[in-house]
């Protein structure tokens, strides 16, 4: 009941937040110059007159002052209606649609290879803090945070046409349809991105679980003659895991539509490279959509996360 | 580098190995042709596009009344596609074609008359909600007839010299008439229609698919079971290709990336090379002092050496051939003789450059700074660029290069916030009253950006468009570049080079010189 009425009270508080990511987003867009019917029918430098570029943005509800085109916005999102895109004419939503299975599902290996990386890492070099396992840990982390996720993905690409002249086939498979081929697309762009995302929460894992190794309930344990590993696995590393938890939830929040580089180096067909080209075009109510999209996704982190951490430290559920 | 060249001599050498015996050997059925598209399209409609990246995928689904057939560097030429047979009327004003009787839409419905009206009529009066990206160059339609179902017969209201090209035009697919009223949207986002392949799959940023159409009119094609469009960046092309993930990307590569894939493919891979109906030019803002003087116009143009940097600028970049304002080598080029005798196309650089300091000196322009509007695409503006700066260097004047993000540029160029902008041509085909659209005075065209006033100049635009004899309507188009040149509103820079690098089992494709046709893949087939 105390956990509904949480849920409730932190989605109401996220409609106006959405409410002011919507009209900052919209105004801010149309200040950036730039005509996007333009671009859409004269990039590839065919003639087009003046008078079918009025007729697609009229088509396009352009031509309207922009407080009508605001007016018409709002209602539209009241009714969850995200707009038509400049560019294809279609719904935002299903432009979004198309691609969010794939951020998405990046988003979610990239995770579990970090986590299944950083934690033991993180523990290990905590544990045998200044000993060579600490370095080897912490030379790895640093490379991480050093090596930028395109470029690795780079390099995968380059080693992978020099050792067997293959790369992984284009487009996206769903994992239920096909999972080889859904895997064997995303697994090298996940891995790309979560040695990044490792190395930030294997450097969070192992100073958290310094600090709380040196807290005096840690202290007594350990003279109360409890072996290390116990220590360390029961009363140790769920303390340790709440600044973890909140690095892991901004980063999966960060790569939903953060991929911009990575997605264009694998060819996916995802959230990033859609923003990418939204802005290049000029394609303003796509952007508008991918914006508040990324906006819910930061508040439903949030929450989650806010919900691990009670599951993870009672007294924050009580609180 | 040697190993390259090595690579590329022993690629084209296969390449005309396999082109020859293609015509011979017998086409085999089968197979998907996969290949990439740099761009994604915005619609799935021809009439409504100017991209590649729609036609590409689009085009085996249609066809047209007629077709260009053949390879840029042997002859191209105008064939029928729906129609059987066509005639235009001695004055240009009526246009006749008589269409195959045994042409069926993708669901066995029979394709008529009506249908070519149907489609024309949106081209040239889109209804509401339609957009028809080329009803100006349609604007001479008058009346379409149908007197019978094979028959359709079109009345213009004065000659118009493009028509036969309009005809040809990969945009103008013809839709189903049933279709367009129950739906004139219905080409948006459905691709229905009579041509070698039916739609199979399309994910928005992903690919798109076709299947082979049993029903196709042509006995026998075509060959393909399928074809499999992937877009892509633009980078991702080699990679692709050597990862295997597809077979080639039709609209062409740099030599740069030529090089790569023969280096790394040997002869999986053939090259295809020839002229394209793509080029840079540059064009003066007359608006502005001391631009609205035609010797510091003529002594800009005048300092770049063209011939030499068409040698070095085509190893690394798809800058090439030296010309007018018409394609390099396409039946309305300016000859070269006629050429040399204009401002700067001499081919001695340091006579010419001195001649463009007197001309500034005589002009009373002294440390000139210009600042010229590029767009920010590496290749091939950013070598344009770069090339022009330096030559102008050459005569003392300091150029401020900046390049622009795309909507940028284009609204720099429309609110006249230039001194100098290097712009593009990029048609479907040579024809001199598309390609001088960006030459005329604003008066005239509203995608001029020079700012002249020159009523000789539109005048001669407007007689070549009318007149429908070709030797006659050349002499006008000559006269058009010669004037333009002369007063230097705009000088031509370079047109491109098309370099389509393509998997060796592919056959029976042709090289174009432009991008946009050549793709309805009904003759493609897979030798493996």
């Amino acid at each position: 009941m105390q956990m509904l009425s949480f849920l409730v009270r932190r989605i109401l508080l996220a409609i106006p937040t959405l409410i002011g990511v919507a009209v900052v987003t919209f105004f801010l867009i149309r200040v950036v110059p730039g005509d996007p019917v333009v671009v859409k029918l004269r990039a590839d430098g065919a003639p087009i007159s003046e008078a079918t570029i009025q007729a697609e943005r009229k088509r396009l509800g352009l031509d309207k002052p922009i407080y009508e085109q605001f007016v018409d916005y709002m209602v539209g999102l009241a009714r969850l209606d995200l707009g038509r895109s400049l560019w294809t004419g279609q719904p935002v939503a299903d432009e979004i649609a198309t691609r969010f299975p794939v951020s998405f599902q990046v988003a979610i290996m990239a995770t579990l290879i970090a986590l299944l990386i950083a934690i033991p890492l993180g523990i290990l070099s905590a544990v045998y803090r200044d000993t060579w396992v600490d370095y080897v840990v912490r030379i790895v982390a640093v490379s991480g945070l050093a090596i930028p996720s395109f470029w690795l993905g780079m390099l995968i690409i380059m080693a992978l046409l020099a050792t067997f002249n293959w790369l992984p086939k284009i487009g996206y498979v769903s994992i239920f349809q096909d999972p080889v081929a859904n895997l064997s697309a995303l697994i090298f762009p996940a891995l790309a991105v979560g040695y990044r995302y490792a190395a930030v929460a294997t450097r969070m894992m192992r100073s958290a679980l310094l600090e709380v190794l040196r807290e005096d309930y840690i202290r007594t344990a350990r003279a109360k003659g409890v072996y290390r590993q116990l220590v360390v696995r029961r009363h140790a590393l769920r303390n340790a895991l709440l600044p973890v938890v909140t690095v892991v939830g901004l980063e999966f929040a960060f790569l939903i539509g953060g991929l911009v580089v990575t997605e264009q180096v694998f060819n996916l067909n995802g959230i990033g490279k859609l923003f990418v080209d939204a802005t290049t075009r000029g394609d303003f109510t796509l952007i508008q959509g991918l914006v508040l999209l990324i906006a819910v996704i930061f508040i439903v982190v949030n929450i989650v996360v806010d919900v691990l951490y009670g599951m993870l430290d009672p007294r924050i559920r009580l609180s | 580098m040697r190993t390259a060249l090595r690579g590329i001599l022993l690629a084209a050498t296969a390449a005309a190995v396999a082109a020859m015996p293609a015509a011979a050997q017998t086409p085999k059925r089968g197979g998907i042709l996969n290949f990439a598209i740099v761009a994604e399209p915005p619609t799935l409609d021809c009439h409504a596009t100017t991209t590649f990246a729609t036609i590409h995928p689009v085009a085996p689904a249609y066809n047209g009344l007629l077709r260009f057939r053949g390879d840029v560097n042997k002859k191209l030429e105008i064939v029928g596609d729906l129609a059987k047979s066509w005639e235009m009327s001695p004055d240009g004003l009526t246009w006749t074609f008589k269409l195959h009787d045994n042409v069926k839409f993708h669901d066995g419905s029979p394709m008529t008359s009506a249908d070519v009206k149907a489609s024309y009529e949106r081209i040239v009066n889109p209804p509401a909600g339609v957009v028809s990206a080329r009803k100006a160059l349609h604007e001479e339609i008058k009346t379409i007839e149908t007197p019978d179902a094979t028959t359709v017969v079109f009345r213009l209201s004065e000659p118009n010299a493009s028509m036969i090209n309009n005809f040809a035009s990969p945009f103008n697919c013809i839709y189903s008439a049933k279709k367009l009223a129950e739906n004139p949207k219905y080409p948006d986002t459905e691709v229905f229609g009579t041509g070698p392949f039916m739609f199979g799959e399309h994910i928005k940023g992903s690919h798109y698919s076709g299947k082979r159409f049993d029903g196709y009119f042509e006995a026998g094609k075509p060959y393909l079971d399928g074809y499999k469009v992937f877009y892509v960046k633009s980078n991702a092309v080699v990679p692709g290709m050597q990862g295997g993930q597809f077979d080639a990307e039709f609209r062409g590569r740099t030599p740069k990336e030529r090089e790569q894939l023969v280096e790394a493919m040997k002869d999986k891979v053939m090259v295809m090379e020839g002229p394209w109906t793509t080029g840079l030019l540059l064009i003066f803002n007359t608006k502005k002092k001391p631009f609205d003087d035609v010797r510091v116009r003529r002594a800009l143009t005048m300092a770049i050496d063209r011939w030499n940097g068409s040698t070095a600028l085509s190893k690394i970049s798809m800058l090439k051939f030296v010309g007018g304002f018409t394609r390099t080598g396409s039946e309305w080029a300016l000859p070269e003789e006629e050429l040399l005798k204009l401002p700067g196309y001499s081919r001695d650089p340091n006579k010419a450059r001195e001649e463009a300091r007197r001309l500034l000196k005589e002009a009373g322009v002294e440390n000139l700074k210009i600042r010229l509007v590029n767009r920010n695409v590496a290749e091939p503006y950013t070598p344009m660029g770069i090339y022009v700066v330096d030559q102008w260097r050459r005569i003392g004047v300091e150029t401020d290069h900046q390049q622009l993000e795309t909507k940028l540029y284009f609204d720099a160029q429309k609110e006249g916030n230039f001194d100098a902008t290097i712009e593009f041509i990029a048609d479907y085909v040579d024809d001199p009253s598309l390609q001088f659209q960006k030459l005329l005075t604003s008066k005239k065209s509203s995608i001029s950006l020079a700012g002249h006033e020159d009523a000789i100049l539109d005048d001669l635009f407007d007689k070549q468009s009318r007149t429908v004899d070709p030797a006659e309507r050349r002499k006008l188009a000559h006269e058009f570049e010669k004037r333009v040149i002369d007063q230097a509103y705009a000088g031509m820079l370079y047109w491109w080079q098309r370099i389509v690098v393509l998997n060796s089992k592919i056959k029976g494709w042709e090289l174009h010189a432009a991008h946009f046709t050549g793709q309805d893949l009904s003759n493609v087939w897979l030798d493996q």
